[in-house]
């Protein structure tokens, strides 16, 4: 997607150097844009390097409802994006802090939910409430898979009871949303981090903003639904811009790699 | 209504019977169905959301808590209701009752009929994704039998939000599907005229989500529908939600819980083995 000598700003129009670019974290040095990064992308972004193993990385949709042109659809998604699915999972090492991770891949039909990506969202909670790993997700979704009717809506009932068994070993939920972050994936594991960062500018919501601007018939306040927005509405912990996002999911990790002290008989030795 | 009849109608058909505008709502389904009911109102956070009615009762000398989304009667009643299209203070007072339930050990019924959580500038300045994932998180480990049954319409996670039960019914004529045929239409093919197509599609009917395993049974109508039998359909909603709540109020939390987590843990259709090996 971005191996090319030049890349064009989708927001300013501003032409950089790859080299230059890929140096800036992929962030437009002119207008601050967050380029959308593809999930091998942020891997190599965040984690030390050869630490990340994939897990169920064989996991393939069906199409259960057999819905008009959905599996030539999956085909070419998986042809255009070089991946198998809307999320990659796995564990990783991020400055030396193990930790379960989930990478949406925005290209894949728009990093949609359907039964695989809730699958492999609800494996990885499951994975590491057993083997006591913090969880980090990269979020990126234009919402539940609409080729997949009932049964990826029911996902997100699926990955919200996971992250119970996530919490019942007393790990957190890390979620980094980023543009774009909506409807059914928003609504379910996207807001239920035990702490919520955004990166600068993401589109984040529930509702679409043209199905908002269809329903009530007026125009949408300026800057309506960016993370900006949401923080000042109480919606997020914080608002990161990408070049300091690994070193706050370090810290975030390493402060909750303490046991609580509840589980510390020594403590005031 | 005989089961050939299912057969014959379209999913576009369905889909107008589950919109009828003579067809029950909530508000109709409690008071036919709770003894001495008190509605309860509001989230203690910002509002009361008369898109969502909730309060307590008894359903054949059992306490219960009851609720769900209210659409109008009419034009004037639908717009104080926003046609049944909940904002997050809705879905936060629903909460709040359920947690209620769970304090004092009472079961909790929920009626769904809502074309979908409501897309607005306020309900998503006060978090309406948030309200709802914090919905399905917290309904998946109450303690005590949910009931749900979708009486009308079952829009996508707005009707979600107050769905993640024990036991999930449907009224023959009404729907669940995780966008409206109309949307799908537009997205899919830009022409909301082939909305009947995108109907079959979804597979939105209640014997689709019988097949598909999503919902536990179906609750049949008199023909030619609950609007024109409201009476009967309440009747038989009744027996339904009391043979099960009977079912579930002999299992311990513990099971229950255990339980309700696989159902929903086990839906979906993939290929491919998990690795690492569970």
């Amino acid at each position: 997607m971005l191996s090319k000598l030049f890349v064009k700003c989708p927001q300013c129009n501003t032409t950089h150097f790859y080299s230059f670019f890929k140096h800036a974290n992929y962030v437009c040095s002119h207008c601050g844009y967050h380029f959308r990064l593809d999930a091998p992308t942020w891997l190599k972004l965040l984690c030390d390097r050869g630490s990340f193993q994939e897990h169920d990385e064989s996991l393939k949709s069906l199409d259960p409802l057999g819905f008009p042109k959905y599996e030539s659809k999956l085909a070419q998604a998986e042809q255009h994006t070089g991946a198998k699915e809307a999320v990659m999972t796995g564990v990783a090492e991020i400055d030396g802090c193990p930790a379960a991770l989930a990478v949406m891949e925005p290209n894949f039909i728009m990093a949609s939910m359907g039964s695989v990506v809730g699958e492999k969202i609800a494996r990885l909670l499951e994975y590491a409430a057993l083997n006591k790993l913090p969880v980090l997700m990269i979020i990126s979704s234009g919402g539940a898979r609409m080729q997949e009717g009932i049964l990826s809506l029911m996902q997100m009932a699926k990955t919200a009871a996971a992250i119970r068994r996530l919490h019942e070993s007393r790990m957190p939920l890390v979620t980094v949303l980023t543009d774009p972050t909506t409807g059914g994936v928003t609504a379910s594991y996207a807001m239920l981090g035990d702490i919520i960062v955004a990166e600068a500018g993401a589109l984040i919501g529930f509702a679409g903003p043209r199905v908002i601007q269809q329903t009530i018939g007026q125009k949408l306040p300026e800057g309506f639904q960016r993370a900006e927005f949401l923080l000042e509405h109480g919606m997020l912990d914080t608002v990161v811009p990408r070049k300091n996002l690994r070193k706050t999911l370090v810290s975030i990790l390493k402060i909750h790699r303490q046991r609580p002290y509840t589980q510390r008989p020594q403590y005031f030795h | 209504m005989k089961e050939s009849d299912w057969i014959m109608k379209s999913a576009l058909d369905t889909v107008r019977l589950a919109r009828h505008g003579k067809r029950p709502t909530t508000r109709d389904y409690i008071d036919a169905l709770i003894d001495d009911f008190i509605e309860l109102h509001g989230d203690r956070r910002f509002a009361d959301d008369p898109a969502m009615v909730a309060g307590i009762g008894f359903l054949d000398g059992t306490p219960v808590t009851i609720l769900g989304q209210q659409k109008g009667k009419n034009v004037k009643e639908n717009i104080r209701r926003n046609f049944g299209m909940a904002h997050p203070e809705g879905y936060r007072k629903a909460l709040r009752l359920m947690q209620q339930a769970e304090r004092f050990g009472r079961p909790v019924i929920t009626l769904i009929d809502t074309p979908g959580a409501y897309p607005g500038i306020g309900a998503e300045e006060r978090g309406q994704a948030e309200a709802i994932a914090v919905n399905l998180y917290e309904m998946s480990g109450l303690r005590v039998p949910i009931v749900a049954c979708v009486t009308g319409e079952g829009g996508s996670g707005g009707a979600l939000g107050i769905a993640v039960a024990d036991r999930v019914f449907m009224l023959s004529n009404a729907i669940y599907s995780v966008i409206s045929p109309e949307g799908c239409a537009s997205i899919l093919w830009k022409d909301t005229g082939r909305t009947a197509d995108a109907a079959e599609a979804l597979r939105l009917t209640a014997r689709d989500l019988r097949e598909l395993r999503v919902i536990d049974g179906i609750i049949a109508e008199p023909d030619p529908g609950a609007h024109e039998f409201p009476a009967e359909t309440a009747r038989r909603l009744k027996k339904t939600l009391r043979h099960a709540l009977r079912e579930l109020l002999e299992i311990d939390p513990e099971t229950l819980l255990q339980q309700r987590y696989m159902k929903f843990r086990t839906m979906g259709v993939y290929a491919g083995a998990a690795s690492p090996a569970p």
